[in-house]
């Protein structure tokens, strides 16, 4: 919604002085405008073929040049749940919503009162500690891989979802203590203190004054966090086997090729891709705010 | 109300601190007593503290165990095999050729994923930040790529677009040479004639529409008025994109430069998968993955991963100190 009233800024501003925009200037927008369209499907194509071959047969999948006017069937769909006699994608698909899900919850549970300590009520050298947060996540996650692995070993927590929850909690709390924060720090502490004056008890603030403001902006860091937590592969594919494996780390197995299996594989790659793409579409808006860590608002 | 509830607060670190309020509020400059005073700023600590003390927990211990292991001599394949070797390891990884490699190609894939996302990505914004027919759904379009899991869409390049046989790419060659009437058009092994070009390539396409959504971003953030201003003195397009638009992208260009570099330099899945590190394409990641998960030389990949970390630490200072600049107008509370 907020794209429309931005784009709807310069041309207001043309119609201002409509004597500028001379005619050769709208040939030329229209021109830029149809090089975006081509543009943007060439990055969309093989995207659309992806979901296009997932609809394809096998043997109609695989042929050079390609068939685009094959017969649509839902063989792959059938193959990829498990019709085949294959692995069921179900415990991972799960698996993959149970850690997305509950490592976001406890991130947000960790990030949101610590921003608050770094923003609405600091502690002191608040910019340093946010700074230690965001510091963490250059730490490259492969060197600590070991050491995590070693400590699953012997705590018995290999192929243990809950390991996963863990690691993907402070995965993405650096980045979401940043992001709550510069949420937070928009809330005015003018209002706060109005609102301590007024008899207004904590809960009463958080619920009344800060969430209005902050939520849509938490609401882009849980976004954010469950993509990355649906997407991860290297912690999935070292840490967990059968019962853990989340969707990613169920992919792996088709890297090597085996036969015809482009249509499977197709399928497979769309349903795990969907959730992301569903949440990702319907919250564009907060998709940016989300990936800026809130310097875009 | 703030003796009792503070007093809970130094033990149990739950948000339910009062922001201040009553008489103590904001109380840390006011001496009103040590005790007090301490108390109190540990009630402004205390929802910090789960946070804080989790990500250490997390992600510096395993890094001090990182530092031990590194300096043993450890392969698991031979448990009691396992000794002090001080600093032996680093001296193996340093001279490992495999592993001077996996640097550079750490590196270059960084640089010129990053790179090309980066300007590819300010043009498509600029083509963007602009009213014409079906806009939001080729904005829709182009994130596309960005949503798509990074194995699937390595999974998807690799055998769906780069197959030397039936992939898209060799079809549509095939297809548009019927068209023109060649024949026996070229149809190239992609990921064995061009091996790291073809991981950038699956790496560009999914991180060049993260790169235009932020600045496209930055693009509406623009003074309207300043730019018609320069408009009306009869600046040209080109002047207003040199002397407003960009400087004013700077941030928005070295925000997504740092993300995209922290991302990038970090990546195993798209490595993993379209090559599985072979044809010189290994970068740090998957080398130290597989010196640990294949090769179960936990002893050197440890040590590889404190290079790496030392390589991080430098290049994180360096990009701190730009995100702080970035940050600083705006968090100046």
């Amino acid at each position: 919604m907020s794209t429309a009233t931005v784009t709807r800024k310069p041309r207001g501003a043309d119609k201002v002085r409509p004597d500028l925009r001379t005619r050769s200037q709208r040939r030329r927008n229209a021109a830029l405008g149809l090089l975006a369209w081509a543009v943007a499907l060439m990055f969309f194509l093989p995207v659309a073929w992806m979901v296009l071959t997932s609809f394809h047969a096998e043997a109609d999948a695989a042929t050079n040049p390609p068939s685009l006017t094959a017969p649509l069937t839902l063989d792959s769909y059938r193959e990829f749940f498990g019709a085949g006699g294959g692995a069921s994608p179900w415990p991972p698909l799960l698996n993959s919503v149970g850690a997305s899900l509950i490592s976001t919850a406890l991130v947000l549970l960790l990030a949101i009162p610590a921003a608050y300590a770094l923003a609405i009520r600091p502690v002191e050298k608040w910019r340093d500690v946010l700074f230690f947060f965001l510091s963490t996540k250059m730490l490259p996650v492969v060197a600590g891989l070991l050491p995590i692995y070693l400590f699953a070993r012997n705590a018995g927590m290999l192929d243990n979802i809950w390991l996963l929850i863990l690691l993907y909690t402070s995965m993405n709390l650096p980045i979401a203590v940043w992001m709550t924060h510069s949420f937070l720090a928009e809330v005015p502490v003018s209002l706060i203190e109005a609102a301590q004056l007024d008899g207004a008890k904590l809960w009463t603030i958080l619920l009344r004054v800060i969430a209005p403001i902050a939520g849509p902006g938490i609401a882009a860091t849980a976004l954010i966090c469950f993509i990355f937590s649906w997407n991860e592969m290297l912690f999935a594919r070292v840490l967990t086997g059968v019962t853990a494996q989340t969707a990613p780390a169920f992919l792996t197995m088709f890297i090597t090729s085996q036969g015809l299996f482009l249509a499977q594989l197709c399928a497979a790659s769309f349903i795990i891709s969907l959730p992301v793409l569903a949440a990702g579409f319907a919250a564009q808006d907060k998709l940016v705010q989300g990936l800026s860590l809130g310097a875009v608002k | 109300m703030t003796a009792t509830s503070t007093s809970t607060e130094a033990t149990d670190p739950a948000p339910e601190s009062p922001p201040g309020g009553g008489s103590s509020g904001r109380g840390r400059k006011s001496a009103e007593g040590g005790g007090a005073r301490r108390l109190s700023r540990w009630s402004t600590r205390a929802p910090l503290l789960p946070a804080l003390v989790f990500l250490i927990v997390m992600t510096q211990l395993p890094f001090v165990a990182t530092l031990v292991i590194s300096l043993f001599d450890w392969n698991s394949l031979y448990p009691d095999a396992r000794e002090f070797s001080g600093l032996g390891n680093y001296g193996t990884v340093l001279s490992d050729e495999a592993m001077r490699g996996s640097v550079l190609n750490t590196v270059l894939l960084t640089a010129t994923v990053v790179i090309v996302s980066l300007a590819l990505g300010l043009a498509i914004a600029l083509l963007l930040d602009r009213k014409f027919r079906g806009r939001g759904l080729v904005r829709t379009m182009m994130i596309a790529p960005f949503l798509i899991v990074p194995v699937a869409a390595a999974l998807l390049w690799k055998h769906v677009l780069y197959n030397p046989e039936y992939g898209l790419f060799n079809g549509a060659i095939n297809w548009l040479a019927s068209l023109v009437g060649v024949e026996d058009p070229v149809q190239p092994d992609w990921v064995s004639e061009m091996p790291l070009v073809a991981v950038q390539a699956s790496l560009i396409w999914q991180w060049t529409p993260f790169m235009m959504l932020i600045l496209l971003a930055g693009l509406q953030s623009r003074p309207l008025d300043v730019i018609e201003a320069a408009r009306i003195d009869g600046a040209s397009n080109w002047q207003i994109f040199r002397y407003i638009t960009l400087p004013h992208l700077r941030r928005y260009l070295e925000l997504g430069g740092l993300l995209g570099s922290i991302y990038v330099v970090q990546n195993f899945d798209a490595v993993y998968t379209i090559t599985r590190g072979g044809l010189d394409t290994a970068n740090l990641p998957y080398t130290i993955y597989e010196t640990f998960y294949q090769a179960h030389e936990y002893g050197l990949a440890s040590a590889a991963g404190v290079l790496v970390v030392i390589g991080s630490i430098i290049l994180a200072t360096f990009a701190l100190r730009v995100v702080s600049s970035l940050f600083s107008e705006e968090a100046s509370r």
